[in-house]
């Protein structure tokens, strides 16, 4: 008797296997690269320089954000802090703790301390910190509890959903001015939606949602 | 079929395996696979930039020249002296409000606090860490320096204190030396100083 399958069908199974491999090795492929910081940047945590910690500065010692993020309040880029503004203090704390060496290198060379930027969005893309700091929009939202980061890294994905998902809806997030560098604030939901539409009605807000609001 | 389920199960654990890492800690760099025009060569501040010999998009100002709005004449309003001469300005040269000192506060907070103390008694949090104790600004000799020097150490700075004219312009000085008046008379008051009707609330 003839056979029911044609003779090529013995090679069924294995081209199914091989064509199998393939696609979950794309799908492997695309995930580890969509999925994961390599893409979305969320939890990059590149190894600094000095190992410089918020949460022993903010947390513990109580600065305010502004003393070494000074542009924030004023311009589109929070900027970082040059070496003199951390031999404010670490001329006498610290002073010879092999952890700071690179701050004191620079402070005598003048060239830059190499920290590594953590959040970039897209070069396309229109970002201003003193438009939203002095709307009451705060880094929490945007960066995560910074203050307790012993190590920052890059908590929100910043993405366009992201931006727009406050923008269609800023009364969730609004603050009082002063509470905007005091990440630990809190007031529980039903009140923030409250003051927040107070705060978005007094302050005729209008986040843009137009895409030459963002990509200029 | 036992190869198929096999070869199902070790995608399953891939994928998984893969999807979980989702916003797991990296320290390797993002990769940008598609350019995009993520990156433009355009200068942003504070990046590298090959094109000039110090590799710093952020350049200094060329010498000899001054930048817009910055403080540059010898007024008294950007020296803390009389024009012309060593004198320093016994009064702040700006006038009063309550928003400068509502600036003066919050600029005190930020920038002076965490070495002089929220009392200005030069016990401030940095000092529990190994700093030497920064100056007491209610000490009698302070309290009689002139508005004029109080800016000018701010500019300066003065012993162990690095100068912070970079870090604070020269109106938010002036904001913190009146911030800082009031704060001395805080220390300074007298009975004499509660208007007549409330002084019988005040206890000691
Ligand atoms: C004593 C100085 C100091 C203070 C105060 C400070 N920072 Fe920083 N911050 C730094 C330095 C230095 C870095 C760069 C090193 C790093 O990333 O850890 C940095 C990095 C960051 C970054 C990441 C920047 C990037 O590369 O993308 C964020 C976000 C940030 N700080 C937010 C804050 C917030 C929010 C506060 C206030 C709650 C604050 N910082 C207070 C010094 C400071
Ligand atoms: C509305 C969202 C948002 C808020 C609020 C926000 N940031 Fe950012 N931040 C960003 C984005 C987006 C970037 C990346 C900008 C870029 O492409 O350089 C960034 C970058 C930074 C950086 C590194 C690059 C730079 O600009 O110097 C620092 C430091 C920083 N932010 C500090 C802060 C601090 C401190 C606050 C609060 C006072 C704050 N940010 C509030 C969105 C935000
Ligand atoms: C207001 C003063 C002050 C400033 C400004 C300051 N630091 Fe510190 N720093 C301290 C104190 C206080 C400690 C804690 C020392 C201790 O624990 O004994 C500290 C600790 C540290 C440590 C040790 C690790 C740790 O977390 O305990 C590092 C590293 C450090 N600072 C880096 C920096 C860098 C970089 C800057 C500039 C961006 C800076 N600091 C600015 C006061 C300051
Ligand atoms: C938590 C809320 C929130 C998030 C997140 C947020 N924004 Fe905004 N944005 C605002 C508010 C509030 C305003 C101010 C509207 C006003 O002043 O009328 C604003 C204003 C702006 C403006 C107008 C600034 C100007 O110059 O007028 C731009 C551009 C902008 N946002 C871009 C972004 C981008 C890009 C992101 C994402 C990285 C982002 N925003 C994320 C709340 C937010
Ligand atoms: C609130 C600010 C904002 C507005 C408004 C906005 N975008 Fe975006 N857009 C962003 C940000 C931030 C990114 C970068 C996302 C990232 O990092 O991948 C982006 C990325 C993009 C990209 C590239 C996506 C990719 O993955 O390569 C396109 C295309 C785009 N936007 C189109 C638009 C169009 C069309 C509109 C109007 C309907 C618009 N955007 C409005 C903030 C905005």
């Amino acid at each position: 008797m003839p056979g029911v399958f044609p003779k090529w069908t013995n090679q069924l199974p294995l081209n199914i296997a091989a064509g199998l491999a393939i696609a979950g090795a794309a799908v492997a492929a695309g995930l580890g690269y969509y999925f994961t910081p390599k893409y979305t940047r969320v939890g990059y945590q590149p190894i600094q320089p000095v190992p410089y910690s918020h949460a022993t500065h903010v947390e513990q010692l109580g600065m305010d954000c502004r003393y070494c993020h000074a542009g924030v309040e004023r311009s589109w880029f929070a900027g970082l802090p040059d070496a003199s503004r951390c031999m404010n203090c670490h001329h006498q704390v610290l002073a010879g703790d092999p952890r700071l060496a690179p701050v004191r290198d620079s402070m005598q060379t003048g060239a830059p301390v190499a920290w590594i930027q953590i959040h970039r969005t897209p070069d396309y893309v229109y970002f201003h910190h003193a438009a939203h700091i002095r709307r009451g929009v705060s880094c929490l939202h945007c960066h995560g509890r910074v203050d307790q980061f012993e190590e920052v890294r890059h908590d929100q994905p910043l993405s366009m959903s992201f931006c727009l998902e406050c923008h269609r809806r800023p009364e969730a997030y609004l603050r009082p001015l002063d509470q905007v560098y005091n990440l630990g604030w809190n007031t529980d939901p039903a009140r923030q939606n409250e003051q927040g539409r107070l705060l978005a009605l007094t302050g005729d807000m209008r986040p843009p949602l137009s895409c030459s609001g963002c990509h200029r | 079929m036992r190869h198929m389920i096999l070869i199902l199960g070790l995608a399953a654990v891939l994928v998984l395996s893969l999807a979980g890492l989702r916003g797991c800690a990296s320290r390797r760099p993002p990769i940008e696979i598609f350019p995009d025009m993520d990156r433009q060569p355009k200068l942003r501040p504070q990046a590298r930039n090959p094109l000039f010999p110090d590799g710093r998009s952020s350049r200094q100002p060329v010498e000899g020249t001054i930048a817009r709005q910055a403080a540059w004449d010898g007024s008294p309003e950007n020296t803390g002296r009389h024009p012309g001469t060593t004198n320093d300005v016994e009064v702040l040269p700006v006038p009063v409000t309550p928003s400068l000192l509502a600036r003066g506060q919050e600029r005190f907070g930020i920038h002076c606090q965490p070495c002089h103390g929220p009392l200005g008694d030069g016990r401030g949090i940095a000092s529990r860490y190994g700093m030497i104790p920064a100056a007491n600004f209610h000490d009698p000799r302070l309290v009689r320096m002139p508005d004029g020097e109080w800016f000018r150490v701010i500019t300066e700075g003065r012993n162990q204190m690095a100068a912070y004219a970079s870090q604070v312009p020269a109106p938010d000085r002036w904001a913190i030396v009146a911030y800082l008046r009031a704060l001395e008379r805080s220390r300074l008051g007298t009975v004499e100083d509660i208007p007549e009707p409330l002084r019988s609330e005040w206890r000691k």
